[in-house]
């Protein structure tokens, strides 16, 4: 039984690697267009970044941060954004693949659905951003001071995938919601968006408010705020360093939601 | 009188895609939500930084909270990305021609168009966004403008303002026709037109040199002008110098682009089929 388990979870592995490999040699059919917009990236998150250059060249340090720590934070949370928008376009643009009916094609093959609106659009140029992001995150940790050890080295990793996770998550929640509206509600790209824009630094600058928001209604603080403190050895919680985790819990209620709106589904009938 | 109804052709053109631009309430709506959540944030950013550095802070705050909500109420306006995909397909693709066949002036009319859209976006979106964030309370709170006069000035800087986004825009569709593809060229004039209008951070967030170099540009003759007259940032000689380089900037991008237009009229081959 496990043994078949295995298998399949396998070859759902080795389809999901052929879907990636499809859309590689798909947008190197259109070279120039792929690097073009792999520089059109850069240079939106490159004026968020001005942005964040200018005013710490004003001001000195937000809330107790450095500059220095608080591209530390931007780069891991651009990071984190731009992995899950990489692998969960397709749940961002699944409004069209309802009205179009092309959902349907989709529950007739005998593979997982959301594997294959994964599928469905896999975003490669966001390497502009995962770039910079890097160069970012280079200087920010050898420039911030932070003494690395094993849990710190631990506690990053987390970061990433928990933040990753998180906002697979609110794709999915997205395209969950789309089995209802037949169209994706705009305003929810403040989630999406707004979390990459101002995610750039700690929750904490924005008041009590917003961090209880960003704590228990979407778990933003979790991947970002509380490890970040572990990171920069401001606290004593070295548990801190599991929140991410808190992450990949979010995407609990996100797939039964998705669930329930599957089973809500009603063909568009195209 | 000859001149009168050429003229009059704009006007109905232009009414047509204003009417047109005031359809999409729904996408109005939706947009209104959003960038109320922008416009906290964003507050609520600037707020941290204040606390951090008060005597840094180069206006009062409530400049600065009226300057970002009249930034988001008037996003359409300025936006340097809110440029009409049509056109660049109807460039690359040659069906320009049916455009041409047209007894009306290509410049002007796309001009026009580019204007009606802006303008029907952001009248849209605006009246919300202004109402509810003057009834904010006090950090938050978009002031009143400090009397009739700043007002009229505001109006009057902020039409000039959308004239020259329009006009650098226009530049942009038709510095199209001596490409093929425009995606480069279009990415990098959206990213120095938000850098150096003051999207990204108002004028006076940057260091004094620079500002006064980011002053004489054109970029800065659309939002930065309109925003900071409103709030007294920009009064007597300063508001008279900001205006005259608005007048200045409108004359001479509509002349580069009119001359660019010519002269792809002149030198363009379109094939049939």
């Amino acid at each position: 039984m496990t043994a078949k388990n295995n298998d399949r979870n396998i070859s759902e592995l080795r389809l999901y690697v052929h879907y990636v490999s499809l859309h590689l040699r798909s947008v190197m059919q259109y070279k120039a267009s792929f690097w073009m917009t792999v520089v059109g990236q850069f240079l939106v998150t490159f004026n968020m970044f001005l942005g964040v250059y200018f005013l710490f060249d004003r001001f000195g340090s937000v809330e107790g941060f450095t500059y220095q720590e608080v591209l530390l934070c931007f780069s891991l949370m651009l990071t984190e954004y731009s992995l899950g928008e990489c692998i969960a376009r397709g749940f961002d643009s699944f409004d069209s693949m309802v009205r179009q009916g092309e959902f349907d094609r989709v529950l007739t093959r005998p593979r997982s659905d959301i594997l294959q609106v994964l599928g469905s659009k896999i975003e490669l140029t966001r390497v502009g951003r995962l770039l910079q992001a890097g160069v970012m995150f280079v200087y920010g940790v050898t420039r911030s001071g932070v003494t690395w050890n094993a849990w710190r080295v631990i506690t990053v990793l987390l970061m990433l995938l928990g933040g990753t996770a998180l906002f697979c998550g609110i794709f999915l929640l997205f395209a969950s919601i789309c089995f209802y509206t037949l169209e994706g509600l705009e305003f929810m790209n403040i989630l999406t968006d707004g979390a990459r824009e101002y995610g750039k630094y700690p929750v904490s600058i924005y008041g009590r408010r917003m961090m209880q928001f960003c704590t228990f209604v979407i778990p933003y603080a979790l991947v970002q705020y509380y490890p970040l403190l572990v990171l920069l050895g401001r606290t004593d919680r070295n548990w801190y360093g599991l929140l991410p985790l808190g992450g990949l819990l979010f995407l609990l209620p996100c797939g039964a939601l998705w669930k329930l709106g599957v089973r809500h589904y009603q063909s568009a009938g195209s | 009188m000859k001149k009168a109804t050429r003229f009059y052709k704009y006007i109905a053109f232009f009414r047509l895609r204003f009417v047109m631009g005031l359809q999409y309430r729904t996408a109005a709506l939706a947009g209104v939500a959003t960038q109320f959540a922008w416009g906290f944030m964003e507050i609520s950013m600037f707020l941290a930084f204040e606390r951090a550095a008060p005597d840094a802070f180069p206006m009062t705050f409530g400049q600065l909270a009226s300057y970002e909500w009249l930034q988001q109420a008037f996003l359409a306006f300025f936006m340097a990305w809110l440029m009409e995909g049509e056109l660049f397909d109807t460039i690359t693709s040659g069906s320009v021609a049916y455009e041409l066949c047209r007894p009306i002036g290509l410049y002007e009319m796309w001009f026009t168009r580019s204007l009606a859209k802006r303008l029907s976006a952001g009248l849209l979106r605006c009246l919300p966004i202004l109402v509810v964030a003057a009834l904010l309370p006090d950090p938050w709170k978009l002031h009143a403008p400090m009397s009739p006069v700043t007002l009229l000035c505001f109006i009057v800087t902020m039409i000039m303002g959308l004239l020259v986004t329009v006009a650098l825009c226009m530049i942009i569709y038709m510095l199209t026709f001596f490409t093929i593809s425009p995606k480069g060229m279009r990415m990098i004039f959206a990213f120095a037109a938000e850098f150096f209008q003051g999207a990204v951070i108002p004028l006076p967030f940057f260091p004094a040199p620079m500002q006064r170099v980011m002053e004489y540009l054109p970029f800065a003759a659309m939002q930065n002008v309109p925003m900071r007259v409103y709030s007294g940032q920009l009064a007597g000689v300063e508001l008279f110098r900001a205006a005259g380089l608005q007048v200045f900037w409108l004359a001479a991008l509509t002349g580069i682009g009119k001359a660019l237009c010519a002269k792809a009229m002149q030198k363009m081959t379109v094939q049939g089929g």
